[in-house]
């Protein structure tokens, strides 16, 4: 060691004569200091002092470009491969169906692509007039031709799309999509020419306009996604920036991995003259108390969302900026009827009217979310069903006559949800109810979200927490899923007199008897309440007073096309 | 020197081997799979996505063909998630991970190593003391307290910071600084340690004994020797500071690979995590052999490839 040690000295008494010169140029270099100093703080001045004082949503104004919260990453921009609620939003800048949104009325369809359609009597076959000043963006024309091919694009196995299910209204789409037949002819599509699109379907469907606001029937242009690979081909560079090929009021600017999505004014789109913003960009913001700093230091328009913890909060400080609208969806907690304890409806009504919505919204959720009497959340026409409530006494009785007084002798009951924060909350609340009211004592089991879903899927739980968004509005987005093979079903729940009611709705034309019979197959479903109804979603999030043209839809699809922005000196922020 | 490095790297592609097997069964064994979704696909659905992302093949052709599309085409598969090519993605993130991390080291190789040295000469003084409080301070307070804090407090009142985003040159100054600070505390007390078992030894004595100039003591003779600790650290943790952060990320909207670690997992995305678990590898591997070079350089005592 020693030794070694020795060895060392030499080396560095060489060093430290080399290093001399170096250290007196150190010296020469503190004599500069001052002059250093100085420059530090002409840039800090420079950096501080030079801004404007404008924020980055005020010079977003003034150019007339849209900045929202995004929430995450999309998983693309084919309006053929995406499945979401972000992805929705920028594709619906990009593209446009047959028919377009209004942009403060649910349910009603503007012109799109089409610019008028009629059904015949029963609705099963419907005729789009396409206009004849549609063209893409690269000033080809768009015609019916192009919906066929995104109709048999969408359809075709190997596309893979997890939403090709929204066409099986068409005849033969199923059939098409499942290989049954190779030939797309057996599709109930034809354009008799170029501006003319015939859709024949499986039966009456007096709402296939509000369908077709669904992206998954959203043109997308033969030529130019041809010209990147064959037409059931994923992942081909047709959706590149530099390659997109779209006919929405925007087109895609700029995409950057977890930092943006920009997109700018179309000018061959043919209401171009609508538009008046100059373009959308579109911030992936995974952190929600990060998007709400983000929009108090003036770098959003609007939020994708608002923290539960952050509403009150924000209220108190910007009250004139929290949104809080009724959302298209329910929130709900399934009972698997196959588990020992949940066999029997009377359970499952007994847990579920010992649940006191009311308190879990104003305690936990804190979204002013509104307490779900029913499946359906309210909207339209359709008349909101007002069968669940909170009665622990009844609650009690039922369990009582199911044979279980004070839940003795009922088998442990575990209920399954997600590593949320919020989950965790909400579970522990129903927990608490269910022991307070029923004696029972439910066991909490939290997972990470794909596993959730996994052994939701595989029917591995007795209550498990659970959600349902519709994709359009109308009553059956809610009530198809609880057929027997449905996909989202999951609670082993099945009724072979809801499934006739369904079928019957499917048959008519007449709206007014649909909606009747989609009530009956909802008042069916709650008296047997393979879910417990929690509450209907509201969706709460911070806007400027820029923003204007924004106004509360159940579907949360604003059309960027009548949006606008004015300077309003919004001082709040 | 040569046949040192060779050797390293020789070793270090077995690491790589390893940790590929391990990450390939991990992703296998978890519940579910990159088709679990919300919104329940269909089994055809389902059965078309395998194809498409040749996930129907056996497992031990999985497992063959990866690493073999890597040396052959370069290509670190498909992501599920994003359905666009895992090395296009890590190309696109790993620009702004690694500006974060090298900011991110700067700061934590500019407060950490003065304050361990600082600590050491003033060995059990106030300023030891305070000195390795804060460091403590750093170790323990996380990043997603820290990261909050400096919004609020400073780019909500200052026109310099924005609270996030990545756009301008200001923007790194705040997460880098969030980033930097735990590397920053242990580099303070390595530094510190380093420096006292130095400051402790006979030729210290001697040189003081000599008459040499304390802070030539200090700046010659102590600092080369007390800093291995700190650079043997250095090395891993500029490996782990450039391959992104996810709070950090998250937190500042910076658009760089922490990110795709966590996503990865989340939607259970094999090639994804396969990919940045691999660059991950590659960089530990290379940083480590950096860090050891440099020791070496450092520290006659230890010879590469002598023994």
């Amino acid at each position: 060691m020693v030794g070694l040690a020795k060895r060392a000295q030499p080396e560095n008494t060489v060093r430290v004569s080399r290093l001399r010169p170096l250290l007196s140029k150190t010296d020469s270099h503190s004599a500069r200091h001052p002059r250093l100093l100085a420059l530090i703080i002409a840039c800090a001045a420079l950096l501080l002092g030079g801004c404007s004082g404008e924020t980055p949503v005020e010079q977003a104004t003034r150019a007339g470009i849209l900045i929202m919260g995004n929430a995450s990453e999309p998983k693309g921009i084919d309006p053929h491969v995406v499945s979401g609620v972000l992805e929705n939003n920028i594709v619906s800048s990009l593209f446009e169906g047959l028919v377009g949104g209004h942009p403060s009325e649910d349910g009603v369809a503007l012109p799109g692509v089409a610019e008028r359609w009629e059904a015949n009597q029963d609705s099963s076959v419907w005729t789009f007039h396409l206009r004849k000043d549609a063209v893409w963006s690269d000033g080809h024309p768009l015609t019916a031709e192009d919906f066929l091919f995104s109709f048999e694009r969408l359809l075709t196995p190997s596309l893979a799309a997890d939403y090709s299910f929204m066409l099986y209204y068409i005849k033969g789409a199923e059939a098409f999509h499942t290989g049954k037949s190779t030939d797309f002819s057996t599709v109930g599509v034809t354009a008799p020419d170029a501006h003319t699109l015939v859709v024949q379907l499986n039966g009456p469907l007096p709402f296939l306009p509000e369908i077709t606001k669904h992206y998954t029937w959203f043109p997308v242009p033969k030529h130019a996604v041809l010209r990147y690979g064959e037409i059931g081909e994923p992942f081909t560079a047709w959706t590149r920036p530099e390659n997109l090929v779209c006919n929405g009021p925007f087109l895609l600017k700029s995409w950057r991995i977890n930092d943006h999505v920009e997109v700018e004014k179309n000018p061959t789109y043919w209401d171009a003259d609508t538009v008046t913003l100059n373009g959308i960009r579109f911030l992936p913001i995974i952190n929600s108390y990060t998007e709400a700093r983000m929009f108090r230091n003036g770098q959003l328009h609007v939020s994708y969302t608002l923290a539960p913890e952050m509403i009150g909060l924000s209220k108190k400080n910007l009250p004139e900026n929290v949104r809080t609208q009724l959302y298209l969806g329910t929130y709900f907690a399934r009972c698997n009827v196959d588990s020992p304890a949940f066999g029997d409806p009377k359970v499952r009504k007994a847990f579920s009217l010992a649940i006191d919505q009311r308190s879990i919204i104003d305690n936990v959720t804190l979204g002013n979310q509104q307490p779900a009497s029913g499946l359906v959340p309210p909207f339209g026409d359709y008349p909101a069903s007002t069968v669940v409530n909170f009665d622990p006494e009844k609650a009690r009785a039922l369990l009582a006559e199911a044979g279980f007084p004070n839940g003795e002798g009922l088998p442990d009951i575990e209920f399954l949800t997600t590593d949320q924060d919020s989950a965790k909350a909400l579970s522990e609340a129903l927990q608490a109810m269910w022991r307070k009211h029923l004696g029972v004592t439910v066991k909490i089991k939290q997972m990470e979200w794909t596993s959730y879903l996994a052994t939701m899927f595989e029917q591995e739980y007795d209550l498990a927490a659970g959600g349902w968004i519709g994709d359009y509005l109308d009553p059956l987005t809610f009530l198809d899923m609880w057929m027997k093979d449905g996909g989202n079903n999951r609670t082993g729940w099945s009724n072979e007199k809801f499934e006739t009611i369904l079928k019957r709705a499917s048959q008519t034309g007449d709206a007014t008897e649909r909606y009747q019979l989609l009530k009956q197959a909802e008042e069916l479903f709650l008296s047997e309440q393979p879910i417990l109804p929690i509450y209907w979603y509201t969706r709460n999030y911070l806007i400027s007073k820029d923003v204007d043209g924004w106004d509360p839809l159940i579907l949360d699809n604003h059309p960027y096309k009548f949006v606008r922005l004015n300077p309003s000196g919004d001082d709040s922020l | 020197m040569f046949r040192f490095i060779t050797n390293r790297l020789l070793q270090g592609l077995l690491v790589l081997l390893a940790l590929y097997t391990i990450t390939f069964f991990l992703v296998k064994w978890m519940p579910g799979d990159a088709f679990t979704t919300e919104k329940n696909m269909s089994e055809e659905t389902k059965a078309n996505m395998r194809k498409k992302f040749g996930l129907d093949r056996s497992i031990a052709y999985q497992y063959v063909i990866y690493p073999t599309r890597i040396l052959t085409e370069g290509s670190l598969g498909i992501s599920t998630s994003k359905s666009r090519e895992v090395r296009e993605i890590i190309a696109e993130s790993f620009p702004a991970s690694l500006v974060l991390g090298l900011a991110a080291m700067g700061i934590a190789v500019g407060i950490g190593v003065p304050l361990g040295v600082i600590s050491a000469v003033r060995r059990n003084t106030w300023v030891d003391y305070g000195g390795m409080a804060i460091a403590m301070l750093g170790i323990c307070v996380p990043a997603f307290i820290i990261g909050p804090i400096l919004q609020i407090t400073l780019a909500l009142q200052l026109p310099l910071f924005k609270v996030a985003g990545w756009g301008s040159p200001a923007d790194v100054i705040l997460p880098a600084f969030t980033l930097g600070l735990v590397s920053a505390a242990y580099l303070a007390r390595l530094t510190r340690g380093g420096m006292l078992e130095i400051l402790s030894q006979d030729f210290i004595r001697t040189a003081h004994a000599k008459g040499v100039p304390a802070s030539k003591v200090i700046i010659r003779h102590t600092l080369r020797g007390g800093l291995l600790p700190a650079v043997a650290y250095v090395g891993p943790a500029f490996a782990a500071l450039i391959s992104g952060s996810f709070i950090v990320e998250t937190i500042f909207q910076v658009p760089g690979m922490g990110q795709h670690f966590i996503n990865g997992i989340k939607s259970r995305d094999p090639f994804l995590i396969q990919g940045v678990v691999l660059f991950f590898g590659v960089l530990i591997v290379v940083m480590n052999l950096a860090a050891d070079i440099v020791i070496g350089m450092l520290n006659p005592r230890v010879r590469l490839g002598d023994e």
